[in-house]
């Protein structure tokens, strides 16, 4: 399902976030959306989910997001938040069925598909034998997973998801970029991540877009956007790249 | 596949069954207890002669059924009617704020109420009937729409929950210094002011309780068919709307209801402080925190609790009577400070 914005503007409290933006994310693809701190990557993803006002076109495989009600909206679009609210007390099963809420009618229970749906995604993350724990007692790496399943369980072609490996160390990070990778492939899923890690976006992203003061200031494969004068331009570091194993770029910082 | 399909958060019936049982129990207490001493035999035998083809003889004087039927029960169902509204409303208030310190009194209903019982009584003269419960209702639904409007105006987007409650506070404090303000003039109906402000549900009848149902059954039904749209809201607005909720609108909705339900409550016995804020707790502590138990549960728990607070405030200093709302802080403060040690279950607050 290909995502396609086109000419997007964003303002937030009358201060523009975004100007012209515009990207395009084959079906089946992985997009990682990159850039310095508050240069508009959350808005992004908020946009196209239509969590907020915006001008310009956004399409989800052909349809406009913003034209639907949120529960049809919630069919074609899942999407994982940075700090999600992990309600105290609710279990791992309960948080993954949430994802189900747009199948679920409005003042109904959800049925037994809607359950064997959640088991069936927990399964799938190995977190089968977490679904009683409690969400307050879990680890970073479990809660990354969790919230990713809740996004699984609506069951789109499409999954946005922020800032997926913030606050876990490199295995973990590795394990969930991996894991969606898998999920990626194994579902033709359409992904779009923002990230703040360059070189575990390079490793995974099939394109990158650079989101810098509002807009788009390179996209395209990672050994083309990651170079070491953009990523000084835009980030204000100074970095050595090196072409890894697969020609993708690993990024180095070098002290000045 | 070995995968075990679980039940969701919800209400098991062995849950229903106790905290029924916790209020049939209550409410036969009630019936029981008393200036006159009634036969317990003679009470059941009167109470299954009223259902539908049965036929009994309770060997009750009519003096007795006069007590029993036209004093007791009114009265016994209204107290119950009141908790259950007070503490349901507690809890739908609760799950829309998301906040477990929230009350039904929030958003402005009880000094609406205050202030529109206190210019019926201060400005009609003689003995105002039904005027009262009215004018406190209309006060109380009024204080919570100028609340909202206030918020709206003030706060839009994910800090609305909470210019929400600021704007109640605001309208509280507004409400408060005006019903003052009248009490200044007419301070000869302090004591009547007064008594009607503490609480109580003596004067309880058939017509009151007639009026208040319609009313008291639409706003729980709502509220209790709302539990798991609560549990989606408990992630916040946003990720609720990408998960396909029209929050707003679920918001206003048991917004809407909660503040019926509360001014239901409050017309009917004024201010009764603490049901709204510990029962929803003490369920929380005991059966689970997903507001589809918290929310039916509720209900019944507020209903047993206030009836038992109802004995106590006229057994304790027979004849006389204490008003219900010194009675929910005094029995209750204690009773929940037990339920908060005893109960090790993690909750959030």
């Amino acid at each position: 399902m290909t995502i396609e914005v086109r000419d997007l503007d964003v303002a937030l409290d009358g201060r523009p976030v975004l100007a012209g933006v515009s990207l395009t994310v084959p079906a089946g693809s992985w997009t990682a959306v990159i850039g310095p701190n508050g240069a508009g990557k959350s808005t992004l993803l908020r946009a196209v989910l239509g969590l907020l006002p915006c001008q310009g076109g956004i399409t989800v495989g052909g349809v406009d997001p913003r034209a639907l009600k949120p529960r049809h909206r919630a069919r074609l679009v899942a999407y994982a938040p940075q700090t999600p609210n992990l309600p105290a007390g609710m279990t791992v099963f309960d948080y993954t069925l949430l994802g189900r809420s747009p199948y679920i009618p409005h003042l109904g229970r959800e049925s037994a598909r809607d359950r064997a749906v959640a088991a069936e995604v927990l399964e799938r993350l190995d977190l089968a034998e977490l679904a009683d724990r409690e969400l307050d007692h879990l680890s970073g790496g479990e809660r990354q997973r969790v919230v990713l399943a809740r996004a699984l369980a609506q069951q789109t072609s499409a999954l946005l998801l922020d800032e997926p490996t913030t606050a876990l160390d490199i295995g973990h990070q590795q394990q969930v970029m991996e894991l969606i990778d898998r999920l990626r492939r194994d579902d033709g899923l359409t992904v779009v991540t923002t990230i703040h890690d360059l070189t575990l976006a390079g490793q995974y992203a099939d394109d990158l877009v650079l989101v810098s003061g509002g807009r788009v200031a390179a996209a395209g494969p990672p050994r083309r956007v990651l170079t070491r004068e953009t990523v000084a331009e835009h980030f204000d570091a100074r970095v050595h790249v090196t072409p890894g194993p697969d020609g993708r770029p690993i990024l180095s910082l070098e002290r000045p | 596949m070995k995968t075990q399909v679980r039940a969701a958060a919800r209400l098991r019936p062995a849950q229903l069954a106790v905290a029924s049982a916790v209020l049939v129990a209550a409410l036969l207490a009630g019936l029981l207890s008393g200036a006159a001493d009634l036969p317990v035999g003679g009470v059941l035998k009167a109470l299954a002669d009223r259902l539908p083809l049965v036929e009994v003889d309770s060997g009750l004087s009519a003096v007795e059924w006069n007590v029993l039927f036209e004093l007791r029960l009114p009265r016994v169902l209204m107290a119950a009617l009141v908790g259950g509204l007070l503490a349901v409303a507690g809890a739908g208030y609760q799950g829309v704020f998301r906040n477990p310190l929230a009350d039904p009194y929030l958003l402005g209903a009880a000094s609406g109420a205050g202030l529109g019982a206190t210019l019926t009584i201060a400005l009609l003269p003689g003995d105002p009937g039904l005027t009262v419960p009215l004018a406190a209702f209309t006060g109380a639904l009024g204080g919570v729409a100028l609340a909202y409007l206030l918020g709206n105006v003030a706060g839009q987007g994910a800090s609305h929950s909470a210019t929400l409650m600021l704007a109640g506070i605001a309208v509280s404090s507004f409400l408060g210094a005006m019903q003052t303000f009248v009490l200044q003039y007419r301070s000869e109906e302090l004591q009547r002011i007064y008594a009607w402000v503490l609480g109580g549900v003596g004067s309880a009848d058939w017509h009151q309780l007639a009026v208040v149902a319609p009313y008291a059954l639409v706003s729980s039904v709502i509220l209790v068919l709302h539990g798991r749209l609560l549990d989606v809201l408990a992630v916040g607005d946003e990720e609720a709307t990408a998960l396909g909720l029209s929050a707003a609108r679920i918001r206003l909705l048991v917004l809407a209801a909660a503040s019926l339900a509360t001014a239901c409550a409050v017309a009917m016995s004024g201010l009764i402080g603490f049901v709204g804020i510990v029962v929803p707790h003490v369920v929380r502590r005991l059966a689970g925190g997903s507001y589809r138990i918290v929310l039916p549960l509720s209900l019944l728990a507020g209903a047993a609790f206030l009836e038992l607070v109802d004995l106590v405030a006229r057994l304790a200093v027979a004849p006389g009577e204490l008003p219900l709302g010194v009675v929910t802080a005094f029995v209750g403060g204690p009773f929940f400070v037990v339920v908060l040690r005893a109960a090790r279950r993690q909750v959030s607050t």
